[in-house]
């Protein structure tokens, strides 16, 4: 009997000690699966939660819940006084994470940055070609035009020289293809002749450890005990995919999951009404717009555009469209992105106005012209169609027949770029790294034109303005440019902008310490469950 | 025997050819090319466009393009995801397991109920009973897939909480694949609950894939039935003394059962329909909702891999019953 407790005690102790420290797991239902494991390769937000946003770290960091950047990776930096030269100081003791398959035998060093960079930028390294080889963001980021050499200093001192000077640089190094990746882990991976084994299975220095990927269902990550910034207070993390709103909400309700994104618009009341769901909100890092053709007559005349902008009436398109879910735009830039100035005035609906501006124009009894509608519904656009429909009732008022056309998406895409394209095209963007150059040189620079610029816009004051910001080093000068650029846009009006979408996220009242992240991802480093 | 298996096997091979060019052809006709679609509002310049397109050999004339899909299927490749880059073999064979066992599911739920009512509604022929049985399978092969599911979730599972909402097992679970079928799978793990956890989340999924292949077997089976009972042999049996449970059990089941087995097996091509809208809904793992997705995104390889690996198991299992159906059935076979 004696010998049957002694066995028995340190089983029971066991189950006792186990039953009070339960580990802690957040479900987060996952509105679908990530296309792989290394984010280098993706541009989509579903891919970068389940990665870059938990698993990696860049070497600058955008302040959880905002769009300011902070030390990451590297704890200090200096920028020459030309705007060229970037030297990045290494934070000591950064831990790779550990698998099966891995076992890091070093921190964090030099090494990994320049084997992380140059792997998507060099064609002849050795790991160029792993997986395909396409590295949409770094080169949709003009990287390789940019990067001039990356050069290692001492072990945890790395120097960035560039081409020229580029005021968003550190905010693009914050960006999720520009992660920190293990050039020790590659290394014994291509040793074993695995080396796509790297893109499979992420090795990160995030707060939560990959620990495995079931296709379609599931993914599950554990907290990083070694996290330099401590460990974060769950246990565990499941990614339960579910694709479909409806049900997503569904699972929160029942208890299966404790926090969702993107619900159905619909949905949104009963969820406020909910005593056991905190819906939170945050305006998103998006604009909706519609671009006239600035290069064909008539929109080629600013009167024209301003007309229609004051045939529009947009808190209509707020209400039924978005059903609230929305904000009107008045500026190119959402109002969580810093310079966003608040003092610009907006193109109020006045259509008596608007039919005068047109008489002044020489259009006393409107014109004929096409309104483009996408065919997808996007977090910018929930419904395209409606929107132009409702636009095309508004102008009709001031004798404008719009005629309502849609393409496939691809093509759509594809046709709306077209430097000739007959009339307005309704479209949008959503930021990828809170720079606003990211917004107004994109889709409103001269580079663009024939490309990302719908409008086929190139307005030398505009120009300068965002050409001096981009190479000024200075954030309170920078601020200052973007902001008269808001305004020269706001006089020129290439575009109308319509509205910028509100994001929710439904969670259980359990859930504490979420940040919604105005860049659009889902950061679990930090939440706790009550 | 031999040549009328000759003479089924001849008819796939043409079939098979069909569907490659069918496969081939259709995903290319619709608008868009993938590359367009990857890189979104941001869009990607001409001279990448173009490397892109050649990268996935879609900058080679369509007929050469054709011609490398037909020896990569003879070879056993049948490309690689431009999503994922994963081989689409290894794709489809992750996910099959899972549409297989919820198929298997509800063709069984099919067949366990479908059958019995028929039977029933047939020998209550104009009674309350059929006009029910009758009712229902109407409503259920009129009822939208998706429409039925969200309302068994709302009722069931948040409504009363008898089940869950969606996957294939709890979020607390980590089962380790070694069949791909969860139950299995959760049973041979040995955790506890996790078995439990795999069959509750199956039921309703299963029932929403069984909803329309029931009304269909049901129905088919009421009509078969019908017409054997009306057979002189059943007259004679039931004159006899017999009585009618045994005469339908033993005598008018076994010919009636034999068009019923051939709408069994064209049920497959249905569940295989089914299974992408109640995939969807259910968050259930399998290669319908892989189609789907893999539809949206244009990736070539994929939709023209997995419908081909789809057709493939359809003609497989119509060649299969055509051949049982001439084994049970000599009339089939010589051809009268």
């Amino acid at each position: 009997m004696q010998k049957i407790l002694t066995r028995l005690l340190p089983i029971l102790l066991l189950l006792l000690f186990v039953g009070q420290v339960q580990a802690k797991t957040l479900v987060y239902c996952s509105e679908g699966s990530p296309e792989g494991f290394n984010p280098i390769f993706y541009t989509s937000g579903t891919t970068f939660d389940a990665t870059s946003k938990n698993v990696f770290e860049g070497l600058t960091h955008f302040v959880q819940g905002t769009t300011k950047l902070e030390p990451g990776m590297a704890e200090s930096w200096e920028v020459s006084a030309d705007g060229k030269v970037y030297t990045f100081k290494l934070r000591k003791g950064i831990k790779f994470h550990s698998a099966k398959h891995f076992q890091p035998t070093r921190d964090m060093n030099a090494d990994d940055v320049i084997f992380t960079f140059e792997r998507q930028w060099k064609k002849d390294h050795p790991f160029y070609a792993i997986s395909g080889g396409n590295y949409e963001y770094f080169n949709g980021m003009s990287m390789p035009d940019l990067l001039n050499t990356i050069e290692k200093v001492d072990d945890y001192t790395v120097k960035f020289v560039l081409n020229r000077p580029e005021a968003p640089m550190l905010a693009n190094l914050g960006m999720d293809f520009a992660v920190i990746q293990s050039a020790e882990y590659a290394d014994a991976m291509m040793k074993a002749g695995t080396p796509e084994k790297v893109d499979q299975w992420p090795i990160g220095t995030g707060p939560f450890v990959f620990q495995g990927y079931k296709k379609d269902a599931q993914i599950r990550y554990t907290a990083s005990a070694d996290y330099w910034k401590g460990k974060t207070p769950i246990d565990k993390l499941v990614f339960a995919i579910t694709p479909d709103a409806s049900v997503r909400y569904a699972k929160l309700k029942a208890g299966e999951c404790q926090l969702m994104p993107f619900p159905n618009p619909a949905d949104i009341a009963a969820m406020k009404a909910d005593p056991n769901i905190n819906l939170m909100q945050q305006e998103g890092l998006n604009v909706g717009y519609l671009a006239y053709n600035t290069k064909v007559a008539p929109f080629d005349n600013v009167k024209v555009r301003k007309a229609l902008n004051k045939a529009m009436n947009k808190q209509a398109i707020i209400d039924t469209v978005f059903q609230g879910a929305g904000k009107i735009a008045k500026n190119p830039i959402p109002p969580t992105i810093w310079s966003y100035n608040e003092a610009t005035v907006d193109d109020t609906f006045d259509p008596v106005a608007a039919k005068k501006l047109l008489a002044d124009a020489g259009y006393p009894d409107g014109f004929e012209m096409k309104l483009w509608a996408m065919p997808v519904q996007r977090p910018y656009n929930p419904n395209a169609r409606r929107m132009a429909e409702v636009i095309q009732a508004d102008w009709a008022k001031v004798g404008v027949k719009a005629e309502i056309v849609s393409y496939e998406w691809g093509e759509y895409l594809k046709r709306s770029k077209d430097v000739d394209r007959d009339g307005a095209v309704l479209l949008g963007w959503t930021g990828d790294n809170g720079d606003p150059d990211n917004f107004l040189a994109v889709l409103l620079g001269c580079d663009g034109i024939g490309g990302s610029n719908r409008s086929q816009w190139c307005y030398k004051p505009f120009e300068d303005l965002i050409q001096k910001a981009k190479i000024v080093a200075d954030p309170a000068e920078r601020t200052r440019l973007y902001e008269q650029a808001q305004i020269v846009f706001k006089e020129q009006a290439p575009w109308a902008t319509i509205a910028h979408s509100v994001v929710f996220k439904p969670m259980s009242k359990d859930v504490v310490n979420y940040k919604v992240d105005p860049l659009g991802g889902h950061i679990f480093y930090g939440v706790d469950l009550k | 025997m031999f040549s009328f298996l000759l003479k089924r096997i001849g008819v796939v091979i043409p079939t098979f050819i069909g569907v490659t060019l069918l496969t081939f052809s259709l995903i290319r006709l619709i608008p868009g090319d993938p590359v367009e679609l990857m890189a979104g509002e941001r869009g990607v310049d001409p001279v990448r466009h173009a490397e892109l397109l050649a990268q996935m050999g879609l900058d080679k004339p369509l007929l050469l393009q054709y011609w490398h899909y037909l020896t990569g299927i003879f070879q056993g490749d049948l490309g690689t995801s431009i999503v994922t880059r994963e081989p689409v073999v290894r794709e489809f064979f992750t996910l099959f397991p899972a549409t297989l066992e919820l198929s298997l599911c509800a063709i069984i739920i099919a067949v366990a109920i479908g059958l019995p009512a028929g039977i029933i509604a047939a020998v209550k022929r104009g009674k309350l009973t059929d006009y029910t049985v009758m009712g229902l399978s109407l409503t259920g092969y009129s009822m939208p897939i998706f429409w039925w599911g969200l309302l068994l979730i709302l009722l069931f599972s948040v409504g009363l909480g008898w089940t869950p909402v969606s996957g294939r097992i709890s979020a607390m679970f980590w089962i380790d694949e070694v069949t791909g079928f969860m139950v299995i799978d959760a049973f041979l793990s040995g955790e506890e609950g996790a078995l439990v956890s795999a069959l509750s989340h199956l039921i309703l999924p299963s029932i929403v894939l069984a909803t329309i292949p029931l009304a269909v077997i049901a129905r088919m089976t009421r009509s078969s039935m019908l017409e054997v009972l009306r057979e002189d042999y059943v007259q004679v049996a039931r004159a006899k003394g017999l009585s009618m449970p045994l005469v339908v059990c033993i005598h008018a089941l076994r010919n009636a059962l034999i068009p019923v087995i051939t709408v069994i097996g064209l049920q497959i091509g249905v569940l295989m329909a089914g299974a992408i809208l109640t995939e969807t809904i259910f968050s259930w793992p399998g290669v319908g909702k892989w189609m789907l997705d893999s539809i949206y995104r244009r990736d070539y390889p994929s939709v023209q891999g997995g419908i081909l690996l789809i057709a493939c198991l359809v003609i497989i299992v119509n060649l299969t019953v055509d051949i049982l159906y001439g084994v049970v059935n000599p009339r089939i076979r010589h051809n009268r």
